[in-house]
């Protein structure tokens, strides 16, 4: 990759906004928040998180906006992931790795079918305020 | 302890964003056998007495994390410095900021190895805030020679938009890798 200037980004910027603003959104966001907490980061978080990125990337998705956010509580069950897409109940999934990330992009937020034997239930209830 | 030295930086980073900071500065300067540090806030600052706490895993301010009762993002550092003969310094003012000045020995076989820097930057970048976040990654020669690149928080925030829309994050985490990319390739030309 050659080293990209500010103008080159900008441009590349401008011309990602112009081909959104081309296709149908409902206008409705799919977030996906990444535990990355120093539990989560020991656990491989980030390559969740360059998974899930690269997945969106490569199935041209948009309207999806990606967070990180510190420890869930569910230490032994990070990497974790809260999925909120429209229509579908708000999961947290656990043990994420690159290929699970994959997964849940592909299945949850494009197909809008759950991804089983990741899902855990709920923040830790010391966590929920 | 921490795996790699950018996700022991990124825990500082955050720190200094919980101080409440506007401008922070990370200067990152590698040499063939140190790697220097230098993280500067002007954030909430410490007291002396606190000051002298922060070295205590057992000690946190009990504002940031009410139901916390530990604090390791200091303690891991020096635990880390004192096992690879590395150095730290850590100065504070209350209400003006607090600057850390840190050199690890790269070539203490004990000393973590440096990570995915691009991926700390974004990291870093990716917060909640308004701060501003200007690192300097520099890479210094046997001869001296300087080679480098400089982020601004503001300035990439200004082109992209919202970082956590997962098209900026997109650009933002390719435009830090070609940076990256850029810089070692001209460290292979000095070699």
């Amino acid at each position: 990759m050659a080293k990209m200037t500010l103008e080159e980004l900008r441009k590349l910027r401008s011309s990602q906004k112009s081909e959104m603003s081309r296709r149908d959104v409902d206008g409705k966001e799919i977030h996906i928040i990444v535990g990355m907490g120093t539990c989560g980061i020991a656990a491989g978080a980030k390559d969740a998180l360059d998974s899930f990125l690269e997945t969106i990337e490569k199935n041209n998705l948009n309207n999806i906006v990606v967070k990180q956010t510190g420890c869930m509580g569910l230490c032994y069950a990070e990497p974790t992931v809260d999925v909120k897409v429209p229509g579908m109940p708000d999961t947290i999934y656990g043990h994420v790795d690159a290929a699970v990330a994959k997964e849940i992009v592909e299945s949850h937020v494009m197909k809008k079918n759950l991804v089983d034997n990741h899902i855990v239930d709920k923040p830790a209830g010391d966590i929920i305020k | 302890m921490h795996y790699s030295l950018s996700d022991m930086i990124l825990d500082l980073i955050q720190n200094s964003i919980e101080a409440k900071a506007e401008r922070i500065t990370l200067d990152l300067i590698r040499s063939d056998n140190y790697l220097t540090v230098r993280l500067c806030d002007n954030g909430c600052g410490m007291t002396e007495g606190e000051l002298k706490k922060v070295s205590d895993p057992f000690y946190t301010d009990g504002i940031k994390h009410s139901q916390r009762k530990i604090g390791l993002g200091i303690p891991f550092l020096i635990q880390t410095v004192e096992q690879t003969d590395g150095r730290f310094e850590i100065h504070s003012e209350k209400n003006m900021g607090t600057s850390l000045d840190i050199q690890f020995n790269l070539g203490n076989v004990d000393t973590p190895p440096e990570g995915d820097w691009p991926g700390l930057f974004r990291q870093a970048f990716c917060f909640e805030g308004d701060y501003e976040l200007v690192i300097n990654r520099k890479l210094v020669s046997d001869d001296k020679r300087e080679t480098g690149y400089t982020l601004s928080r503001i300035e990439l925030k200004e082109v992209l938009g919202d970082f956590n829309d997962s098209a900026a994050m997109i650009l933002l985490r390719d435009y830090m890798r070609s940076q990256e990319e850029d810089l070692l390739s001209q460290l292979k030309e000095i070699h």
